[in-house]
C-alpha cells in the first residue's frame, strides 16, 4: 500500500547557518497516526514545513499522498490540512469569518461553505461564539478553530504541529480525545509533532524520535519501550544484606543487571510482573526480608535517554541556550 | 478565474477589517484634510512669486495632496502584513491553495478604496474652500485613477519589504526614508520651474511627480491628455514591476521560516 506521508533524507540548513535537519527519513501508513517526538529544536517543525510545502529542504525528497512537496506543491496544498505552531486564526475576524475563507479558497462556496463551517462549528463546539471576534476566543477556543479551520475541505493528511503547547492540561485532555477521533473514526492520517512524551505515547500508532534533525528510534510507543532492556524493578529490603543478594539473584534467568545500594534492590526485567514472584522467592530462599517492591514501566523518556545520551529535561534546557 | 475570486476574497477580508477599526478609518480620512488646510495656509503666499503657474495655492495644492495621500496612505500597507507573518495567516495561506498574487492584490486593492475615498473627501473639501478644477469629472477621475495607480504601486512595495524585512521597524524605517523626500523633490507643493534644477531634473523620474503632473494637468483648464497618458503609463509599467517583487518577496519569506 502507498505510504500517506514519505520524507528520505531530507536536509535543511537555515540561512543563519543554523542546521535543522540532517538527513531526517520516516514514512507514515494511511490512516495512521504518526508522532514526531523531540525537544525543542531537534528539526520537527521545519519537517512539517517541508512537508506541508511552506518551504523547501536542501537535499532529500518527501511525499504526501504520493504527490511530491516540491515538484507539486500546489496539489499537495489541496490535499493536506495544517495547523502550524502557534496559531493560523486571524484574530480580527469572527470564527466563522476564519472558516468561510478557509473554505472559499479551496474552492468551496455559497451554501456549500456556510454549511460546512456550521458543522465545524458545531463539532468544535464554537456555535455560540461563531460571530464574536477571535480576538476574545480563550486559548482552547482558538486552537479548536485552527484544527476546524484545517478540516474545512475534508483534507486527507492532517498535520498538526504541537497541537497542544501552551494549553492548560484540562484542554489538552480534551484536544487529544479530537485528534484521536480524527484518524480513528474518520480514516484520515494525522502527522503530529510534540514534545509531550504522554502525548505522543497516547495519540499514535507509531513514534518517531527526533533529535538533532534525524530520526534516532523508530517504531510503536509499546515497541520502543520494549527494546529497553525490560521494566525496572526496585525492592526495598528490610536490612543491610549486601554479598547475600547478589548472590541470591546470580543464577537466575528472569532479571539482569542486579544493583544493591543501601537497602534498595534495582534489576532490569523484559517482564516486570512474572519477574517480581521469582525474585521474591529467591530472596526469601536466602533469608532476605523484603519491605517492599515495585515495577517501573520504561517511559518515552527512558528511550529518548537510551538513543541520545541526554534526558529529555536536559536536551529541552541546551534548546533554550542554543536559540 | 481563481485569481479574481481570491483577490476579492482577500480585499473583503481586508476591507472588513478596515471597518471594523472606525477610529482608524477616521483617522485615515481626517489626516489628508489636515495636510489640505495647513499646506494650503502655510505656502499660501507663494503664488505671488513671480513665475507661479497657479493663481490659487489651493486649487495648485489640491492635486498633490491627493497623489500625496495615496502614497502615505498605501505607504504603510506592509506593516498589516508583518502582523499577519507574526501571527501565522500567512503562513497558513502559504500552505492552501490560495494564490500568491491575490494575497498582495488584495491588499493593494484595499488601499485603492481606501485612496479613492481620501481623494474624493480632498476633492469636495477643496473644492468648499475655493479650489475649482476645470478639467470636470473626467479630470477628477483621471487624478482618482494615477493617484490609486502610485497608491497601489506604493502598496506592492511596502508589502514586498514587509516579507523581506519581516520586522516592523525595519519597515518603518524604510517607508520614512523613501516617502518624505519623494514628496519634496516633486511639484507637489512648488512648481518646478521654481525650484533648484537638479530637484526639476530628479523630479522627472519620480513616480509621486508623475502622478502630480498628470493629476495636475487632467484637472486643469487645458488638459494635456498625451502628458497624463504617458504618466499613467510609466505609473502602471512601475506597479507591474512592484507586483512581481512584491510576489516573488514570499521566496524570500519562504527561504526563513
Amino acid at each position: 500500500m502507498e505510504r500517506a506521508i514519505e520524507a528520505e533524507g531530507l536536509e535543511k540548513t537555515y540561512p543563519k547557518g543554523v542546521k535543522a535537519l540532517d538527513g531526517l527519513s520516516f514514512s507514515v501508513a494511511p490512516g495512521s497516526v504518526f508522532a514526531l517526538l523531540g525537544p525543542n529544536g531537534a528539526g520537527k517543525s521545519t519537517a512539517v514545513k517541508i512537508l506541508t510545502t511552506l518551504t523547501t529542504p536542501d537535499a532529500g525528497r518527501a511525499s504526501v499522498a504520493g504527490l511530491d512537496v516540491t515538484g507539486q506543491p500546489d496539489e499537495v496544498r489541496r490535499t493536506i490540512g495544517v495547523v502550524a505552531q502557534g496559531s493560523g486564526v486571524d484574530i480580527q475576524a469572527t470564527g466563522r469569518e476564519n472558516l468561510r475563507l478557509q473554505g472559499q479558497i479551496h474552492g468551496i462556496r455559497g451554501r456549500a461553505v456556510e454549511q460546512r463551517a456550521d458543522e465545524l462549528l458545531d463539532r468544535f463546539g464554537l456555535s455560540e461564539a461563531a460571530d464574536r471576534i477571535a480576538r476574545g476566543y480563550s486559548g482552547g477556543m482558538q486552537r479548536r478553530l485552527d484544527i476546524a479551520m484545517a478540516l474545512v475541505h475534508d483534507p486527507a493528511v492532517l498535520f498538526l504541529d504541537e497541537p497542544t503547547t501552551g494549553l492548560d492540561p484540562e484542554v489538552r485532555a480534551d484536544m487529544w480525545t479530537e485528534i484521536a477521533g480524527l484518524a480513528g473514526g474518520r480514516g484520515k492520517t494525522v502527522l503530529l509533532t510534540t514534545h509531550y512524551l504522554e502525548e505522543a505515547d497516547q495519540l499514535a500508532d507509531r513514534v518517531a524520535i527526533v533529535d538533532r534533525g534525524t530520526v534516532v528510534a523508530e517504531g510503536t510507543p509499546e515497541a520502543l519501550k520494549r527494546e529497553l532492556r525490560g521494566d525496572a524493578i526496585l525492592v526495598d529490603l528490610d536490612g543491610d544484606y549486601n554479598g547475600a543478594v547478589s548472590g541470591a539473584l546470580a543464577g537466575l534467568g528472569a532479571v539482569r543487571e542486579v544493583k544493591v545500594e543501601g537497602r534498595v534492590l534495582r534489576a532490569r526485567a523484559d517482564d516486570g510482573g512474572r519477574a517480581v514472584p521469582i525474585v521474591l522467592q529467591a530472596l526469601e530462599t536466602h533469608g532476605v526480608a523484603v519491605a517492599s517492591v515495585r515495577v517501573a514501566r520504561p517511559s518515552l523518556d527512558d528511550v529518548y535517554l537510551k538513543y541520545t545520551g541526554r534526558t529529555f529535561d536536559a536536551a529541552e534546557a541546551e534548546a533554550e541556550v542554543t536559540r | 478565474m481563481t485569481l479574481i475570486r481570491h483577490t476579492l476574497y482577500m480585499t473583503l477580508r481586508h476591507l472588513r477589517e478596515l471597518w471594523r477599526q472606525p477610529w482608524f478609518v477616521a483617522v485615515t480620512l481626517i489626516q489628508p484634510v489636515i495636510w489640505l488646510l495647513l499646506f494650503g495656509a502655510l505656502f499660501k503666499r507663494v503664488i505671488e512669486i513671480p513665475g507661479f503657474p497657479a493663481h490659487s495655492y489651493i486649487a495648485f495644492l489640491a492635486p498633490g495632496v491627493v497623489v500625496m495621500t495615496a502614497m502615505f496612505n498605501s505607504a504603510w500597507s506592509g506593516m498589516a502584513l508583518i502582523e499577519d507573518l507574526n501571527r501565522g495567516v500567512t503562513a497558513r495561506f502559504l500552505v492552501s491553495p490560495v494564490r500568491r498574487e491575490a494575497l498582495i492584490a488584495g491588499r493593494i486593492l484595499k488601499e485603492a478604496v481606501v485612496v479613492v475615498l481620501q481623494s474624493v473627501i480632498i476633492v469636495l473639501l477643496a473644492l468648499v474652500v475655493g479650489a475649482s478644477f476645470p478639467g470636470g469629472a473626467a479630470g477628477v477621475a483621471a487624478l482618482f485613477a494615477v493617484s490609486a495607480l502610485l497608491g497601489a504601486t506604493f502598496g506592492a512595495l511596502s508589502n514586498g519589504f514587509a516579507l523581506i524585512m519581516r520586522q516592523e521597524e525595519a519597515l518603518i524605517g524604510a517607508v520614512q526614508f523613501i516617502v518624505l523626500p519623494l514628496t519634496f523633490l516633486s511639484s507637489t507643493f512648488l512648481a518646478l520651474n521654481l525650484v533648484p534644477r537638479w530637484i526639476a531634473h530628479v523630479a522627472d523620474f519620480n513616480p509621486v511627480n508623475w502622478a502630480v503632473v498628470a493629476g495636475r494637468s487632467a484637472t486643469s483648464a487645458n488638459p494635456d491628455w498625451g502628458v497624463v497618458a504617458a504618466r499613467a503609463g510609466f505609473l502602471a509599467a512601475l506597479l507591474v514591476v512592484c507586483l512581481a517583487f512584491a510576489t516573488n518577496a514570499f521566496r524570500s519569506y519562504q527561504r526563513s521560516v
